[in-house]
């Protein structure tokens, strides 16, 4: 059975119950609950019609439930309540399920899970293995949600640029389970370029192909992190490289910038070098001072002072750093590389055993217990323990 | 069966045999000792031992209830004398004998050298629910 296949008909069926008049938090349990059979029975008795048979069952998991729920309320009242389906196209209401999902009513944790329930067709135990949590907890997650939705009557619209940041952030979260949620992040991103010309989300697509080029290098055999530097770029995408390319020269011509336009440009022009000295650091620098320019974002002024250390001279570089505060994420570990970049071994060794005391997440921590072991001389003292994780 | 909690410190346990700090380690002593901590886990997973584990940040503070309509207090970060623990591994296996030599697997990782580090870890049983039967 293609998985893939059935659960890129996930958001259609949702739209089509919805279309017929079905409430959105009701649709989407009908959906996840055929979903959920259609997973048990297909690789034993797959239908003729994928799509129809989902459907179906789908509408008639809606009505049984619908039915129980006559003593509160008569089923007739239900459809009643809702809107009649109006004349808008199937893009529209494909557009708006993806808003729905990342409405900004919605914590983050939520429309993330429910933008992969709803719109990915993941089912909510691949959710909350990808996330490791309980699958209670998530269920429960998915459902507040939902009532959250529901009160909120959607007096306000929803927000590309919140759909953007939720896309962004499954994409980030990466592949630790069953579910690769990198291919996940960017089949829907893929999706909503169908629905929207909005340049950001052609943007946010090429973004996420043009970090997705460098996976098969990201990372040793062993889990090990490896830097940029020290890739061997024979292993990146060169298609990945090239569709993400093609996709955001498209994006850049509508001149309308936006964030992910501007990282995305970043990653490109670092696609472009075959050797980590052919970087066009000058022109890395110069997309930065647009990414600052359109989010005012520390972490972007971070990046950006390792650019012009690259671009200028690691003393500049320092001297940006110094600007920003200290506390920020990666603000010790960038440091360090400035420091290491500047020939200053001793002090560079001494900041990332620092860095990795700091770090959030344990590749990286090792990753920087590896460059200080790397570079510590005599006079490296670090403050780490004696021991690992 | 039988639930453990393997804590390991960042500090506050006493000092293991092999104490040379990681930093000071070699790059490949990094490596084999992480790939050494991956592969216990593994063979948990593999034993049907394993449920649970995580490493924890070494940062950290103290937190309690102010009273009504007041935030909590906070209080942090930790003194340097405070005992820290740096990460946990929940294990559920035949009886004490069997834990006691897992944790022994575990605490010789090897560390600068290649020699094991002999860190000591914190074993403690966990209080399992009342059985049915015990009326």
């Amino acid at each position: 059975m293609d998985e893939r296949l059935l659960r890129s008909l996930i958001p259609d069926t949702l739209r089509i119950l919805i279309r017929r008049g079905a409430d959105f938090a009701s649709a989407e349990d009908a959906v996840q609950e055929a979903l959920l059979l259609a997973l048990h029975r297909w690789p034993k008795d797959p239908p003729r019609d994928a799509k129809g048979w989902l459907i179906s069952t789908a509408w008639h998991r809606f009505l049984d439930a619908a039915r129980s729920e006559q003593a509160r309320r008569r089923r007739e009242e239900l459809v009643l309540a809702e809107p009649p389906p109006g004349p808008a196209s199937g893009k529209d209401d494909s557009l708006q399920l993806y808003l729905l999902c990342a409405h900004p009513v919605l914590t983050q944790s939520s429309a993330v899970a429910l933008t992969l329930r709803a719109v990915g067709g993941l089912t909510t135990a691949q959710i909350a293995e990808a996330y490791m949590v309980p699958e209670s907890t998530m269920a429960q997650r998915i459902s507040r949600a939902k009532r959250k939705l529901a009160e909120a009557h959607f007096t306000e619209p929803g927000d590309l640029s919140t759909v953007l940041r939720v896309l962004y952030l499954i994409f980030n979260e990466g592949y630790s389970g069953e579910v690769d949620l990198v291919a996940e992040a960017i089949r829907l991103a893929r999706e909503l370029t169908k629905l929207s010309d909005h340049p950001e989300v052609h943007g946010l697509l090429a973004l996420m192909l043009l970090t997705e080029a460098r996976r098969p290098a990201r990372t040793a055999e062993d889990g090990r992190l490896i830097s940029l530097a020290e890739q061997d770029r024979s292993l990146w995408s060169t298609t990945r490289i090239a569709e993400g390319v093609n996709i955001l020269q498209r994006a850049l011509a509508q001149d309308s910038l936006g964030e992910f336009q501007a990282q995305a440009a970043i990653a490109a022009l670092h696609a472009d070098a075959q050797a980590p000295e052919e970087t066009d650091w000058e022109q890395i620098l110069q997309w930065y001072d647009e990414l600052v320019s359109q989010t005012e974002s520390p972490i972007a002024k971070l990046n950006r002072a390792v650019a012009l250390g690259h671009a200028h001279d690691p003393a500049s570089g320092l001297a940006a750093l110094a600007q920003l505060d200290a506390s920020l994420p990666r603000h010790t570990a960038a440091s360090a590389y400035l420091h290491e970049l500047n020939g200053d071994f001793a002090t560079a060794s001494r900041l990332y055993s620092l860095a990795a005391q700091k770090a959030s997440n344990l590749p990286e921590r090792h990753h920087l217990i590896r460059q200080a072991a790397r570079l510590s001389g005599t006079d490296a003292n670090g403050p780490w323990p004696g021991s690992g994780e | 069966m039988a639930k453990y909690l393997l804590l390991k410190h960042y500090r506050g346990a006493p000092d293991p045999v092999n104490s040379t700090p990681m930093d000071q380690w070699t790059p490949d002593e990094v490596t084999t000792h992480i790939q050494y901590m991956n592969e216990f886990a593994d063979r948990l997973k593999e034993t049907g031992e394993f449920v649970d584990g995580q490493a924890l940040a070494p940062e950290g503070e103290w937190v309690r209830y102010d009273g009504p309509g007041s935030p909590p207090v906070t209080d942090g970060p930790f003194p340097e004398t405070k005992d820290l623990i740096a990460g946990w591994m929940v294990i559920d296996v035949e009886n004490r004998q069997r834990a006691v030599e897992l944790a022994g697997e575990l605490s010789a990782a090897p560390g600068a050298g290649g020699r094991p580090i002999h860190e000591w870890l914190e074993l403690r049983p966990f209080l399992s629910q009342a059985p049915e039967t015990a009326e």
